[in-house]
């Protein structure tokens, strides 16, 4: 185990506390360099998803993670940046600045609805974030002369410099990596300012943070803008990736995967967001996979136990019948989410955490140390 | 004028009077008790200057300064900072955090620059990082610097809240109990602290406070206080004899 | 006037069925705070109990519909044994989450086992209208309305007149301190499960001729149950009827006298409008926590 000495106020500030920092993550960024040209199309596409869903991810744990405000409306949030990048382009709008406007507009509205919010606690908070994501969903479903209604949008490719980027090429791929990048090291950078322990003072006590000098409204409303502006820089990337952009794809549904992102990944650090983020892309390759290949080596495997042909190709319908029903990829989510809710709270980020410490305290290591405190006392109730 | 005046200070909860009329005022470098049984109102009071509750009626003024209309964060800003009765630290974050948010009042960096990290940000980080380390030099707390609150005993946790609040640099402290749920041995430590405040950093001291034997050993002057109205009011010794406060305190 | 008159019928009615899940979130919520984000999924359910009882098995629809409560009764227990007591105390955003995992598993096995078609059940009141006048009304809506007001007021006897009743809202209020006082604080958060999800059910029973039920009925009316409770204040059981009354109105009226499309959205808009005056819903107490 390494220990560290610190000898100058700088240690505490700096991002990475010791040099083994920059050889990790100097490799994992060279891997994710040289990917593409690695790694087949198929998977670059899901690495895409992966890194717009990890900066939603990111954006959702500033609100909820480090502000405390919950929030199902996400995807609403996704959808104004999408739409506003699709109906400049339209416009001959170059991408920069589109991107831009895209974020500005979307953290506008954010701050918007952070007002509202302000007065608004836990479960008021997340219903009255829904009520806003279906009214915006209603609103790009009807406003037909700027969203073109149920039809929905197409979006060209990113133009940059004149030349035509297509989404599946590595270009696009960096450009989401970078968006990524600097959305984690700006986070980074507030949680180490004031602003970042701001936010962190409201979640666990508003009355001492106002106490302590905090402007709690201000500070709320910055959490929203901040976190709405980076998912709508999101949206535009996720709006180029598909190409084209409907009303049904922002559903509550979407609110949920992402909140689903931090849940999956643990809900304060930003390592889970990306981690959550690949989990979650990973389960419709999984399903494909669950359909198209399992019932194969299932029955393969039934065969080489000794049984019959005619019973291993029982088996292998048997299988596929259950990997194509219909509603499998809901019930995939919904044990997910219970499970990591009941055994992992700290998420998969926690669950390295652990296995880490196991490591390095070895054999000294206490099952208690993770051990979640319960608050009995109707705490939550009157904050 | 005084350093610190209250005016006929009222606070209603419908018809409950928590505080009634009370007028009182503070001397700069003073340490000033408060004292009352349970329910007496002397939280509230503490509420009402730091604008957790706004006052039904009366006036609040610090360096002859009207403050009863300013928003709560603003009482920070002005120099008066506080510790709470059942302790209300930033509970999942590290020592170091809560002690920073303590400074919160005097940082001047602007949301972009702290996206950037520009030197700007950097060079006042470095001065709130130094400021705290002489807070917990001052209080003892080097063993805790990076542990998590959550995980902390509540004598370390009172201390802590002292900490965050003289990390603000206040010139007018408000302590709510801060010796309840300590034993003699900690109770003996913060009495050396709060005299040490005064003395060293020059900060002036309201504290309620119900262990009598630290009244006595820190307070230049005490009110006593029941039912949301004052009882008496001058040195240690005079209030603890005065009959309506014996009686107070015997229930009567 | 006819048209509002017969308007107000099919929302109070509609705004019934939506009172009742709200009743089921309000239910929970004072006795564990827990959120149930699964509340609608558990209506879907008993409606597809009821009509695996009435509709497949040919049961009586009296018979069946007590079958079908008395199931989901059983199975408000369970899914609380499972899901929700493990993680009692912890976050609310935990349990949150885990309610919404379990509503995705319930959604998808239903799927599994009843398919994603609509089913509809047949009742004694499904073809009967009432006339007053030129008035008509159907049979089905009005008992909707009657089978309402007979629960709520059966729910206040029993929280009110009965020791059972009277434990539950003691460990409403502060479970620890009901659980130093021998109140068996286990049993009553299951009891309250179970009181909820039949309660759920006779919702779901009751919709059925209103509504066909299928796999995703519960997320749809869950959505509209969700503002109907926060309306009433999240902890007012009057209040939750009251709320979801409220909506059943907006929305039909809505959807008679607006545009399209302003159907959908009225429940929420008025709901934000309410939340912005009156952060803590309608019948809601403020509390503050006292520092
Ligand atoms: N938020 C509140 N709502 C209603 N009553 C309150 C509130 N806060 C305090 N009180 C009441 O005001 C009185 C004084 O309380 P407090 O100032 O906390 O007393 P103490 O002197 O013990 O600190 C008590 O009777 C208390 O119950
Ligand atoms: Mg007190």
């Amino acid at each position: 185990m390494r220990f560290l000495f610190k000898t100058d106020y700088e240690d505490d500030i700096r991002l990475f506390p010791h040099s083994g920092y920059f050889v990790s993550y100097g490799l994992l960024l060279a891997v994710l360099l040289i990917a593409p040209y690695v790694l087949s199309s198929y998977v670059m596409s899901q690495l895409v998803f992966v890194c717009i869903y990890a900066t939603v991810g990111v954006a959702l744990l500033i609100l909820t993670g480090f502000t405390g405000q919950a929030s199902l409306g996400h995807a609403a949030f996704l959808a104004i940046g999408a739409y506003t990048a699709a109906y400049l382009q339209k416009y001959g709008v170059p991408f920069p600045v589109y991107f831009l406007a895209a974020g500005l507009l979307t953290g506008l509205i954010g701050a918007l609805v952070g007002f509202p919010a302000l007065r608004l606690q836990g479960i008021y908070l997340v219903i009255a974030t829904i009520s806003f994501a279906f009214i915006v969903e209603e609103i790009l479903a009807r406003w037909e002369s700027v969203t073109n209604g149920n039809e929905g949008m197409r979006i060209k490719a990113v133009s940059l410099f004149g030349v035509a980027v297509s989404r599946d090429s590595p270009t696009f791929y960096f450009l989401c990596l970078a968006v990524l990048v600097l959305t984690i090291v700006g986070t980074l950078n507030l949680l180490r300012s004031p602003t970042g322990r701001a936010f962190v003072a409201i979640r666990d006590s508003e009355t001492a943070a106002r106490s302590m000098g905090v402007n709690v409204a201000l500070y709320k409303v910055k959490s929203f803008a901040i976190s709405a502006a980076i998912t709508g820089f999101a949206g535009v990337l996720f709006a180029h990736k598909l190409s084209f952009i409907s009303p049904e794809m922002f559903t509550l549904q979407l609110s949920i995967e992402f909140i689903i992102v931090i849940l999956i990944g643990g809900a304060f650090s930003l390592h889970g967001a990306v981690l959550g983020a690949i989990f979650i892309v990973m389960i419709d390759p999984f399903l494909t996979y669950l359909k198209d290949d399992m019932p194969g080596i299932i029955a393969g495997i039934a065969a080489t136990f000794g049984a019959g042909t005619q019973a291993a190709a029982n088996v292998q319908s048997k299988v596929a019948t259950f990997a194509s029903l219909n509603g499998l990829k809901g019930a995939i989510y919904g044990i997910i989410i219970v499970l990591f809710v009941l055994f992992e709270p700290l998420g998969l980020y926690g669950r390295w955490l652990k296995i880490k410490l196991f490591f390095q305290l070895f054999p000294l290591y206490k099952r208690a140390t993770f051990k979640r405190q319960k608050i009995y006392v109707k705490s939550e109730r009157n904050r | 004028m005084s350093y610190f005046r209250a005016e006929s200070l009222s606070l209603h909860f419908g018809g409950l009077k928590a505080v009634d009329a009370v007028s009182f005022a503070v001397e700069k470098g003073e340490i000033l008790s408060i004292i009352g049984p349970n329910g007496a109102g002397k939280s509230s009071i503490f509420n009402l200057i730091s604008r957790i509750y706004r006052p039904t009626s009366g006036r609040i003024f610090f360096e002859d300064q009207d403050i009863t209309e300013q928003p709560p964060y603003d009482i920070a800003r002005l120099g008066i900072a506080r510790t709470f009765q059942n302790i209300e630290l930033f509970e999942n974050a590290s020592v170091l955090s809560n002690l920073l948010v303590g400074r919160h009042r005097h940082s001047t960096t602007q949301l972009w620059q702290e996206l950037l990290f520009l030197p700007s940000v950097r060079a006042g980080e470095k001065v709130h990082r130094r400021r705290v380390e002489q807070v917990i030099e001052f209080l003892d707390l080097e063993p805790y610097r990076d542990k998590l609150i959550s995980g902390l005993p509540y004598g370390v946790r009172k201390v802590i809240e002292l900490a965050r609040a003289l990390c603000s640099e206040p010139k007018l402290i408000l302590l709510d109990e801060p010796s309840s749920g300590l034993n003699v041995e900690e109770t003996g430590d913060m009495s050396f602290w709060i005299r040490d405040l005064r003395s060293e950093l020059g900060v002036t001291v309201l504290m309620v406070e119900h262990d009598m034997s630290l009244v006595n050993r820190v307070s230049d002057r005490v009110i006593a206080l029941n039912y949301g109205r004052v009882l008496a009011m001058g040195s240690p010794a005079e209030v603890q004899q005065h009959p309506d406060v014996v009686a107070a305190y015997l229930g009567a | 006037m006819l048209d509002f008159v017969q308007q107000l019928v099919s929302g109070v009615a509609l705004g019934c069925v939506y009172g009742l899940i709200a009743l089921g979130f309000v239910l929970v919520y004072k006795a564990t705070e827990v959120v149930n984000f699964a509340q609608g999924d558990l209506m879907m359910l008993g409606g597809f109990f009821a009509f695996t009882f009435i509709g497949m098995m040919g049961l009586n629809y009296w018979i069946g519909f007590a079958g079908a409560v008395a199931a989901m009764a059983l199975f408000g227990m369970l899914a609380e044994r499972v899901v929700v007591r493990p993680i009692l105390g912890y976050p609310q955003f935990s349990i949150i989450m885990a309610t919404i995992g379990l509503g995705y598993f319930l959604r998808s096995v239903s799927g599994m086992i009843w398919g994603t078609d609509d089913f509809k059940i047949d009742t004694p009141f499904s073809q009967g209208v009432l006339r007053i006048g030129s008035l008509v009304l159907a049979d089905d809506k009005l008992s909707v309305i009657a089978a309402t007001a007979i629960l709520c007021t059966l729910l206040w006897l029993f929280f009110n007149k009965t020791t059972l009743g009277t434990a539950m809202r003691a460990s409403s209020e502060n479970m620890l301190a009901a659980y130093y006082m021998g109140i068996p604080v286990k049993r009553v958060v299951s009891i309250v499960w179970a009181i909820s999800a039949a309660v759920a059910t006779c919702a779901g029973v009751l919709l059925a001729p209103i509504t066909f039920i299928h796999s995703n009925v519960g997320l749809v009316l869950g959505l509209k149950a969700f503002p109907a409770a926060v309306l009433g204040g999240f902890g007012s059981i009057p209040g939750a009827v009251v709320g979801g009354v409220l909506i059943g109105v907006i929305e039909s009226m809505a959807g008679f006298y607006l545009a399209e499309g302003w159907k959908d959205v009225a429940p929420y808009i008025v709901l934000l409008a309410v939340l912005l005056l009156k952060p803590e819903g309608l019948f809601g107490l403020h509390v503050r926590k006292k520092v």
